[in-house]
């Protein structure tokens, strides 16, 4: 698998596959995507980036653990549904603020940190379990 | 009644709690004075409860709710009515010297400010048992005092001894508060109330219900559990594996009186029958007479002093069963008596362990030169104990001997009991008031030194006040007895106790008889004690050791269901996993009958017979591959092509995400496989490879069965109608499957997304986990097998 072609062409592979993802996780909600297809598509672009550079050259990229990053993502979920109680509706209901940006409508909603937490926990925690298993024994 | 003196009962129930939250921080602000200053709270506490005196002696109740979880008619209410004031004000007027006790008994322990913690949550926990109406409410609190209470017992947690007897304290009483929750549920359904003032409004329905005897079964096997009645007595001795402060506290006002409390609040409600009146008086009788022949048995202070404790509870629950006004009277007077004495005893056994370094009968003597306070306080509150006029414990044993002595034979037997019992609980009393102090001074660990005045505040102030309260009869009719009396009886109650000596009255005889009796124990003490040794040894078996038994039973017990079910070997758990399924997936449909006629074919395009082509060469290849990689790359050839179906079908959403799934299937098998080493090449023999062909065709036809049945009755679209119309108003969304997950049914999501996250980590955890020790195990399994 680790020829020369695979490992040049890797990178540039997964940076558009993030791209993507984020694509299709923002596309979601009104055409295919959402946060969980975007993060499975998030997480298969660690993996190839972990099997064409490594593990410890992946972890670098990312900064933090991905399981950080899954944790982050339900943090995030949860808290969308908070914001809900502060405005005295129930727990995760979504609400919407609509901006009119030059001409062209710029939708923000709690909806929307909803799903990119449920992003965040896919590429996380997927991530994680493709980088632990492509370490070898003894690492992590 | 103002609306601030309504919400005050719900600050008494939670304010402990919040300054537990405080208390370390306390500790170190105020140092040595911590324990003072702490016990503002309890005192404060005891402060508004003195405010409600005056409207609980008109007899009437100060009631509050909050609603907490009211689709089910769950509040968290609480109210106050005599019974609960008098419980109050002993847990609180007792807890504030027990706080003041604390801060000087464990001066310098490092952990003093966890201590103070929990000991305000305990305290919390009590009074909102006592001050709760609703029953759910009193079921959490409850079994909130079981929790506090084990991390009380087992503050000391470097001893083995302390863990066994926190972890018997919680078995024994959590347990209790499992029945207890059962027989409140049982209740509600039979009363139609879940308050208690609800309940006692239908007093007498209960009693008439088919369900009776269930429901007082479980509420009296919560409430003796709680309140150590034989034969569920034994962790109370073992408590005393606390350090002192709460021993003090449980003992006298808390924790052990929760389950009278329960059986004085449930007397209008379960009491007045049969049952009730032979299952109490049989079990607190046994219970009296065995914690007190045990208690002149043993040789050390605390240990002689719980199991008076255990004769006390027994006393009080046998006078509740029998359930005369007397009978009632008297258990309210000796509940008092018994925490103020009782608190003061376990205080002083403290301070002379504290002086002295021992708390062995046999070794204590000639301590009145060195320790003259707490002599003093010893005799006062052995006063009490032992029922000598002017104490209020002479009032209590007067009351009960006067509710005994008014019918015929039972009520004699049952005098007998009482005066046997009280004697004996007499002579522990003489004896720690008398064997420590007088004699000749003996060697001791240490020298023998007064206690500070932390120490001494508090029994000092609870033996004085069991002593001189017997002076103020009248306002203790007007004001405790008539409106607790009210409570447990649910009738007006007029007491008029008075402090008298009237020779024709037979329950002064009853008292005479008790002292002598006593003082004959007290005299021969040393034969009696040896005599009931010798008995206790020729019995050989207590119930801690059966407690141990059953303990040790379940836990080999344990270990043999694991042992069979978990036996470590992968292939067995994925094989049994499967057979389940399939048997899960068969039985309902052969038992209902609804297996499905086998469907027309269908009319496909080509390309849709392409798609289907495309899945079976997948599938044959897996089955023909030589290499486990071949099989695993065609795994996902056939997932790929189940995606495009889906595509083809309409459902885009899906297809996306299952293309995506069966891309990290095959990437991550493919690396489970490099990484745990596995052979290249599948070495299953023919017979091994029929056995899981079977189950997985079983599983497959399984699957397709449910399906078509599922498809055979008619879609019900009106949820879709539903999503259709509403997801792009209310939810501006037009791809309905991403509103379903991220709006309508976020909850859902939110929890499948909490799975993923833990899933990771407890994926990682494994791999790491197998890195390192279980392979180096592995490997030295390996090297002795060799």
């Amino acid at each position: 698998m680790n020829t020369v072609i695979f490992r040049t062409a890797a990178p540039i592979l997964a940076a558009l596959m993030l791209v993507f993802s984020v694509f299709v996780l923002l596309r979601g909600h009104n055409e295919p995507g959402g946060g969980f297809i975007g993060g499975l598509i998030g997480a298969s672009a660690l993996a190839i980036y972990g099997i064409a550079m490594g593990v410890e050259e992946t972890r670098k990229a990312l900064k933090v653990h991905p399981i950080t990053l899954a944790g982050f993502g339900v943090v995030m979920a949860a808290i969308s549904g908070f914001i809900s109680l502060a405005f005295d509706v129930p727990f995760l209901t979504g609400l919407w603020w609509i901006f009119d940006f030059d001409g062209s409508e710029v939708a923000l909603s709690t909806p929307l940190i909803f799903d990119l937490g449920v992003y965040a926990v896919v590429v996380g925690a997927v991530g994680t379990i493709a980088l632990a298993l492509e370490a070898d024994e003894g690492g992590d | 009644m103002g609306p601030s003196l309504d919400i005050s009962i719900a600050l008494i129930a939670v304010a402990p709690f919040l300054v537990a939250a405080l208390a370390p921080w306390v500790k170190s602000f105020a140092g040595g004075l911590a324990g003072w200053v702490l016990a503002i709270v309890p005192a404060a506490i005891f402060i508004s409860f003195v405010g409600f005196i005056p409207t609980i002696t008109d007899l009437s109740v100060i009631r509050v709710g909050l609603d907490w979880i009211p689709s089910y008619g769950i509040s968290f209410s609480f109210f106050v009515d005599g019974l609960s004031l008098v419980f109050g004000l002993l847990i609180s007027g007792i807890g504030t010297f027990i706080v003041i006790y604390s801060g000087a008994y464990l001066a310098g322990h490092p952990h003093q400010g966890r201590f103070f913690s929990y000991m305000l949550m305990f305290m919390g926990s009590m009074l909102g048992l006592v001050l709760a109406d609703n029953v759910f409410t009193l079921f959490v609190f409850w079994e909130l005092t079981s929790i506090t209470s084990f991390l009380l017992i087992g503050f000391d947690h470097t001893r083995q001894a302390a863990r066994r007897a926190a972890i018997q304290a919680l078995v024994v009483t959590g347990g209790g508060g499992l029945a207890l929750l059962a027989g409140l549920i049982l209740l509600t359904l039979i009363t139609g109330q879940n308050s208690l003032t609800g309940m006692l409004t239908t007093a007498g329905v209960v009693q008439q219900s088919p369900l009776y005897f269930a429901a007082l079964g479980l509420v009296l096997a919560g409430a003796f559990a709680k309140s150590a009645q034989v034969p569920l007595h034994f962790w109370l001795p073992n408590a005393m594996e606390a350090p002192t402060p709460v021993s003090a506290y449980l003992h006298s006002a808390t924790m052990v009186k929760a389950g009278v409390y329960l059986l004085a609040r449930m007397n209008p409600v379960l009491g007045g029958t049969d049952q009730w009146f032979w299952i109490l008086t049989v079990v607190g009788g046994v219970t009296l007479l065995m914690g007190a022949a045990l208690a002149v048995r043993q040789t050390d202070l605390k240990q002689m002093l719980a199991y008076t404790t255990l004769g006390s509870l027994g006393l009080l629950v046998l006078l509740i069963g029998f359930g005369t006004k007397e009978a009632i009277l008297g258990a309210i007077l000796y509940l008092c008596a018994h925490s103020l004495f009782k608190g003061a005893m376990f205080m002083i056994a403290g301070v002379i362990d504290h002086g002295t370094g021992t708390r062995d009968i046999r070794i204590l003597s000639g301590l009145r030169e060195a320790m003259p306070v707490t002599f003093i306080a010893a005799v006062l509150a052995a006063i009490s104990m032992a029922g000598f006029p002017i104490a209020i414990g002479f009032l209590a044993k007067e009351e009960m001997y006067l509710a005994m002595t008014q019918g015929l034979w039972p009520d004699l037997l049952f005098l007998a009991v009482l005066i046997l019992g009280n004697a004996m609980m007499m002579v522990v009393g003489l004896i720690i008031a008398f064997k420590p102090f007088l004699g000749p001074v003996a060697d001791t660990p240490h020298a023998p030194h007064e206690g500070s005045l932390g120490l001494l505040v508090g029994p000092v102030v609870l033996a004085v006040l069991g002593v001189v309260a017997g002076l103020f009869t009248p306002w203790i009719n007007a004001s405790v007895l008539n409106p607790t009396g009210s409570s447990i009886y649910n009738n007006l109650v007029d007491a008029s106790i008075y402090l008298g000596f009237d020779l024709a009255n037979p329950a002064v005889w009853a008292s005479i008889a008790t002292w002598v009796l006593g003082a004959v124990m007290f005299w021969k003490a040393d034969q009696v004690r040896n005599g009931l040794r010798r008995t206790g040894e020729a019995i050989g078996w207590t119930f801690d050791q059966g407690f141990d038994a059953a303990m040790f039973g379940a836990i080999r017990l344990a270990h043999r269901i694991t042992g069979a079910l978990h036996h470590g070997r992968l292939e067995w758990y994925i094989l049994l996993f499967f057979v389940l399924l399939a048997a899960a997936l068969f039985v309902p449909l052969i038992m209902t009958s609804s297996l499905p006629p086998v469907p027309d074919m269908p009319i496909l395009n080509f390309y849709e017979w392409g798609a289907i082509g495309i899945a079976a060469i997948g599938l044959a290849t897996v089955l023909l591959a030589r290499t486990r990689l071949t099989a695993i790359a065609a795994l996902g050839i056939q997932g790929f092509a189940v995606a495009l179906i889906f595509m083809l079908f309409g459902a885009p959403d899906l297809s996306f995400t299952q293309f995506m799934v069966e891309t990290l299937t095959v990437i991550i098998l493919a690396l489970v496989m490099t990484r745990l080493h596995l052979d290249q090449v599948d070495h299953r023999d023919l017979e091994t490879a029929l056995r899981d062909g079977a189950v997985a065709l079983a599983v497959g036809a399984g699957i397709m069965m449910v399906l078509l049945v599922v498809l055979q009755t008619e879609l019900d679209l009106s949820l879709t109608e539903l999503f259709r119309q509403t997801s792009v108003p209310i939810a501006h969304g037009r791809n309905i499957v991403n509103v379903i997950l991220v709006d309508y049914r976020a909850i859902d999501t939110l929890g499948e997304i909490s799975v993923v996250m833990a899933a990771g980590l407890a994926i990682l955890a494994l791999i790491r986990l197998r890195a390192s020790p279980l392979a180096t195990a592995r490997k030295q399994q390996k090297g002795r097998a060799a």
